[in-house]
């Protein structure tokens, strides 16, 4: 089992996942957002070839209201 | 009149620039942003909220930026290794946008900046291809160090962040706007119109604000006002004033021609 850290909460991935995969778990498949693994940015052209390993640690971020 | 801002080699009608936080709505955001005449919109950048996001509009969907010049900013962070972080992450989402607003914070209770970290962060995204535009404290001498770092903006705090109390130290901006060679702009502490103009008519070439238009009971119409606000000290800046002359009147009307007076 590999567990990943996804924005800051723990996920358990049943079989191997690239970041294009865990963003559809999440509900974020073709949304528009940026994903950081393990402090690097992942581009977005990458994100079907990524592969996520156990520990990797994932930020999504996207646009908000701010000042 | 043609006077554009000049930022970063692109050029800009309008000298305000407005933040999309703490509206009501995405609504009252958009009509407000319209009412401002503003080009250039700040955004943060947030984690998503973990299985919130299906569906749900987003603030992109509202400003569409093909209409907007996006700054992403740095709010919230106290590194400078977060600032950098973020913006990365920022050009990812916005396509290899390059126009970034820097802000490092040193207290969560006053948010004046962290000068150390911030001219650290400046330095890295620099030499990374960013175009930077920085919060920073009214000290003239770090302004200076900032514009030597190679950022297209600075943006001196008029007070501090949220409070609307207005220009506290023109003296400092003053100091900054005569020896910048990049836009300075006035970035937080503005409450109302007559606080931007005074801004301007100091020659700031843009103001930048949020909360003194989202937390006005009409922030549609203050954005309004803020947009004739700024015109109108820019306007000014530009026309020169009249020297000051202190403790002498000097009459409007011509002082011949005046009736005699009936004798007596």
């Amino acid at each position: 089992m590999t567990k990943v850290t996804f924005n800051g909460e723990t996920q358990t991935l049943m079989y191997r996942m690239t970041v294009r995969d865990m963003l559809e778990r999440m509900g974020l498949a073709g949304k528009r957002v940026a994903v950081e693994r393990n402090g690097r940015v992942v581009p977005r052209a990458e994100h079907g070839d990524i592969l996520l390993f156990d520990g990797d640690r994932l930020e999504v971020i996207v646009a908000v209201g701010g000042g | 009149m043609n006077d554009p801002l000049v930022i970063a080699g692109k050029r800009y009608a309008s000298r305000l620039l407005v933040g999309t936080g703490k509206y009501r709505d995405f609504d009252e955001t958009r009509a407000a942003v319209e009412a401002s005449g503003a080009e250039i919109v700040t955004v943060a950048i947030r984690r998503t909220n973990i299985g919130q996001h299906t569906g749900e509009p987003s603030l992109l969907d509202y400003l569409p930026p093909s209409r907007y010049t996006y700054l992403p900013n740095t709010a919230g962070c106290y590194t400078a290794e977060e600032a950098v972080r973020t913006l990365r992450l920022a050009r990812e989402l916005l396509d290899g946008h390059a126009l970034v607003k820097l802000e490092v914070l040193g207290d969560p209770q006053n948010l004046y900046p962290n000068m150390p970290e911030t001219l650290k962060a400046a330095e890295t995204l620099v030499r990374e291809g960013f175009e930077v535009m920085v919060y920073c404290s009214d000290d003239p001498i770090q302004a200076r160090m900032l514009e030597d770092i190679g950022c297209v903006a600075v943006m001196p705090l008029a007070s501090i962040i949220g409070s609307g109390m207005g220009i506290l130290n023109p003296w400092n901006l003053r100091l900054i706007i005569d020896k910048a060679r990049v836009p300075v702009l006035v970035d937080a502490g503005v409450g109302t119109a007559s606080d931007a103009t005074i801004a301007m008519e100091l020659g700031c070439d843009a103001v930048l604000m949020n909360s003194a238009i989202s937390h006005a009971r009409n922030p549609v119409l203050m954005a309004s006002a803020m947009k004739k606000a700024v015109q109108a000290g820019r306007e000014a800046y530009l026309a020169g004033r009249m020297p000051r002359k202190l403790y002498m009147a000097e009459p409007s009307s011509p002082t011949e021609g005046l009736l005699t007076a009936l004798a007596a």
